[in-house]
């Protein structure tokens, strides 16, 4: 197997702009999915916040566009996930479907996933009634109650989402206040299903088969008490997609990547974009940005790997 | 094979009464991992010759998806003999989908 230049691992904002950035330079990068291709944005609806499309455009839609734009310059897309890394020499090495490929350089772009609450009874209810995606499975909540349990911009926004089908919506929320942007807070006050329940946490999800509720502590009173639902929404933050790069390089005590210079790591070749490093913006634009800077970053580094005579030739311009 | 539409209508006659393996892959045009699923679906489709593969929009038919209980899109189902054998809920990829037909066809 020959040697690519680049790998790139995610598909998201950050890992297909780097793959833009990195095919216009012909560097031919090899890009592996992962398990959510398109990663977030594929799961929220309308997008109104990226530039250059002033009437929004669905997040779907937008990750088929970044895909065929870099298909268009010779990325080479593959669907699978990496299940495995090697850094510790070089070339680098990432295994997918156990075959093993090697590379001089590496762009991590694993982004970040929904976190769940963790409990027995969420993950046994999972597509019963429990989802962490409001614009998916809304549809099949026409006329019903649902919760949302979270207090940040995405729960609002499945929320304001799940609003259009159901008949009530109670947003659950551990705190007094919310995390989430001034503009979404206020469309969300406003709207009459929406209800807010503070200061609240689940303990468990109810129902055999299919949800028929929650049991909920009240975390400044303790008292429990259950609350009738068919639905059950999660949208309580995010976690890196990390796994696989534990021992390999360094992580933050969350599992975020450190960088060590902008987009570079404390690995020499291996380069971060996006959410996997980033817990602060978290932003499409800002994750394409960082894939772009890490593309020329990885441009920059193989040239000054490329041997002695090659640079000579340059020399003169 | 290429991919069959299944619908409320044919439903009975495509996957119920079919005597072999039927994966179906319940989808609906807003739904952005459905959009990543379907062209795994169409690719496998293709590359498999003993099962029967294809997709239903649960938009257009709510009685098929309300029967089986889908409440999460996608959501693949696999049917042995007519009956739903195994429900896997998220995007799956093409050979882990390989796999699981293999599995069922033993």
């Amino acid at each position: 197997m020959p040697i690519s230049n680049l790998i790139i691992i995610g598909s998201g904002p950050a890992g297909f702009t780097a793959a833009i950035y990195a095919s216009r330079a012909e560097l031919k990068p090899l890009l592996f999915t992962g398990t959510e291709p398109g990663g977030q944005l594929t799961t929220t609806s309308e997008v109104e916040n990226y530039p250059g499309f002033e009437d929004g455009i669905q997040g779907s839609e937008l990750m088929q566009k970044f895909r065929k734009q870099a298909e268009r310059f010779g990325t080479e897309v593959v669907d699978a996930k990496i299940d495995k890394v090697d850094f510790s020499s070089q070339p680098l090495k990432v295994v997918s479907q156990e075959k093993e490929y090697q590379a001089r350089s590496v762009i991590i772009a694993t982004g970040a996933s929904a976190m769940w609450l963790g409990l027995e009874s969420e993950n046994r209810l999972k597509g019963k009634g429990v989802s962490a995606c409001a614009t998916c499975d809304g549809f099949f909540f026409k006329n019903k109650d649902v919760v949302v349990i979270g207090g940040g911009d995405v729960a609002l926004e499945d929320s304001a989402s799940l609003t259009k089908f159901a008949n009530s919506v109670k947003i659950i929320h551990r705190r007094d206040c919310l995390r989430a942007s001034r503009i979404m807070q206020e469309r969300a006050q406003s709207n009459p299903k929406i209800e807010f329940i503070w200061n609240t946490e689940v303990v468990e999800v109810l129902g055999e088969n299919s949800v028929e509720g929650i049991l909920v502590k009240n975390n400044k009173t303790n008292k429990e008490s259950k609350i009738k639902c068919e639905g059950v929404f999660v949208a309580i933050g995010h976690k890196p997609n990390t796994e696989i790069f534990k021992g390999q390089i360094d992580l933050d005590k969350k599992g975020y990547i450190v960088p060590k210079e902008q987009t570079k790591t404390n690995i020499n070749g291996v380069f971060i974009a996006g959410d996997v490093s980033d817990f602060k913006y978290r932003q499409a634009v800002t994750a394409a940005g960082m894939g772009c800077a890490a593309a020329i970053d990885v441009e920059k580094y193989l040239e000054d790997q490329e041997p002695a005579q090659e640079q000579t030739k340059n020399k003169n311009c | 094979m290429s991919e069959i539409t299944f619908t409320d209508q044919n439903f009975t006659k495509e996957v119920e009464e079919d005597k072999g393996i039927v994966l179906v892959d319940f989808w609906a045009p807003w739904c952005g991992p459905c959009q990543q699923q379907g062209p795994i679906i169409e690719e496998l489709a293709k590359e498999v010759e003993d099962s029967k593969i294809g997709k239903l929009n649960v938009d257009e038919n709510q009685a098929t998806a309300s029967k089986y209980g889908v409440m999460s899109i996608p959501t693949i189902i696999i049917f042995k003999e007519g009956k739903p054998e195994e429900q896997l809920v998220g995007v799956h990829q093409k050979d882990d989908l390989k796999e699981k037909l293999k599995a069922f066809a033993k």
